[in-house]
């Protein structure tokens, strides 16, 4: 269970996340979306500990993610995988050593058993053939479906996806949202991801959550947020300029 | 009142920058070898750093103590003349290359080679988010990234300064017996009987802590680095610069205890 309690965070005096409270459930999508550089990475990344918030908790199964030590951090962190925006992929290793990587560096595998580990998994993500392919040779669906990958391998409890079809074309964008959802039915991981694609967020979350002026404004399944009363999400919904929401 | 205050608070804020970026990387240098003994060793990793920084830069540290040995010898030949103590090039070659030039062009071309290639991966890494995903994955990257670079510099640069000291005596040997046509058992012999092995193991003991110096300014440099493309060009700059008069520095106060 992931709980996030009262977190605040400014960076330069700006406030991005404000009291901020929110629970998400287990084995389920939520959908986060938002304005660009309204906080919804960063709230990712206190989520896994990479920023440390000015006020507030972050709780991982009932531990408080800014009182572990690094040591112990590390270990709550091998229930996680992540995506990142641009795939993070090391540019250095070929498609196949990048999504190995976890297993070489957490597990003493055969070498055997890691490859069939690999092709395995980049057959779920329909990656079969691209093994040798290093990272500036595939496209960027392609880098995402690696890096889903690569955040798979050690089946963790918690999937992060921060803007997983951002940059891709609609079709690619549906391939990945097809992916998260086929890969969550079988790996039934709890999913979070950032988006601003409303369409993907309907088809992927479970729950939908707003987050607007640093606090989650809304929470609820897509059918509910499709009939939201609520003006502020109407608009970001619709993807109009005139409401509420200040520009 | 502005115009004289300024120039006083400028050298303030160089002063407190400095010292911040000192201690930081005296805090960053301490937190990175105490993960060596949270982890256990890479020695993959560690030889192929070892190789980069040794086998690779070869050709450059063997060619500069060349050059660097036949220039001593010549010019030594130049001022020696005068006094009629040709027999003394030699020794004054040795003892410039062990103690002095072997250890500090070493380490001032594997800065350049080396140290400015550290800075600008680990930069690339930390503005595509690579580092975050080590992270993210339960990897230090202080101990993925940072651990097997000084180590393999503390290790090889030694190695590589007792090359360039050896390959700078024979270049000074060249221009010794064949350019200047002295003989060629003088410049041998006196060599024997003028140095020891403390002028050796004093430079070897220098290198040690020029690779440390190097690898740990180096690669902070890239854990340091913001700002793009820009930011990657500026923070690897930063990092030669201030690995190279680190060095310096840090030769001045060896040499002084040491010697």
């Amino acid at each position: 269970m992931i709980t996030l309690y009262q977190l605040s965070k400014s960076f330069n005096g700006k406030k991005v996340l404000d009291n901020l409270n929110m629970r998400f459930k287990e084995r389920r999508i939520t959908v986060i979306i938002g304005r660009s550089g309204g906080g919804k990475s960063v709230m990712l990344k206190h989520i896994i500990g990479l920023i440390k918030p000015d006020s507030g908790r972050v709780l991982i199964d009932g531990i408080d993610m800014n009182t572990l030590k690094k040591k112990e951090l590390n270990e709550i962190r091998k229930k996680f995988g992540m995506v990142f925006q641009d795939g993070a992929l090391f540019d250095s290793l070929s498609v196949f050593e990048n999504v190995a990587f976890p297993l070489r560096q957490h597990l003493n595998l055969p070498e055997e058993d890691i490859r069939y580990k690999v092709y395995s998994i980049l057959n779920d993500v329909g990656l079969n053939g691209h093994e040798s392919k290093m990272p500036s040779e595939i496209s960027g669906g392609m880098r995402k479906r690696v890096a889903v990958a690569r955040a798979l391998i050690l089946n963790p409890e918690i999937m992060l996806f921060d803007e997983p079809t951002t940059g891709l074309d609609p079709i690619m964008s549906d391939v990945i949202n097809n992916l998260v959802v086929s890969m969550h039915d079988k790996f039934k991981f709890t999913g979070i991801i950032i988006s601003h694609d409303i369409k993907g967020a309907y088809k992927t979350g479970d729950e939908i959550a707003m987050l607007y002026n640093g606090k989650i404004i809304e929470v609820g399944t897509p059918e509910e947020f499709k009939d939201s009363k609520n003006p502020i999400i109407n608009q970001f919904v619709s993807g109009s300029m005139n409401g509420p929401i200040i520009l | 009142m502005d115009a004289i205050l300024n120039p006083f608070e400028s050298i303030g804020k160089f002063i407190l920058k400095t010292i911040n970026d000192l201690g930081s990387i005296v805090i960053y240098m301490g937190e990175a070898l105490l993960s060596i003994p949270r982890y256990r060793i890479n020695f993959n990793n560690l030889i192929e750093q070892m190789i980069f920084i040794g086998m690779d830069s070869f050709y450059v540290v063997g060619l500069t103590g060349f050059f660097t040995g036949m220039v001593l010898s010549l010019q030594a030949y130049y001022a020696a003349k005068v006094v009629g103590v040709t027999y003394m090039i030699g020794p004054t070659v040795t003892l410039a290359m062990t103690r002095e030039l072997g250890p500090v062009l070493t380490a001032l071309m594997i800065t350049a080679r080396c140290g400015s290639s550290m800075a600008s991966e680990i930069g690339t890494m930390k503005v595509t988010e690579q580092i975050d995903a080590l992270e993210v994955m339960a990897v230090d990257p202080y101990y993925y990234l940072a651990v097997p670079r000084i180590l393999a510099a503390i290790i090889m640069l030694p190695i590589m300064a007792i090359l360039c000291s050896l390959i700078g005596i024979i270049g000074g040997y060249v221009v010794y017996a064949y350019f200047l046509g002295l003989n060629h058992v003088t410049y041998i012999e006196k060599i024997y009987q003028y140095i020891n092995l403390g002028d050796i193991y004093g430079g070897l003991l220098k290198s040690v802590f020029f690779g440390a110096i190097l690898a740990t300014i180096s690669t902070f440099k890239g854990f340091e680095t913001t700002g793009g493309a820009k930011g990657i060009g500026k923070f690897t700059t930063q990092a030669v610069v201030l690995s190279s008069i680190c060095i310096l520095l840090a030769d001045y106060l060896f040499t002084s205890i040491l010697f």
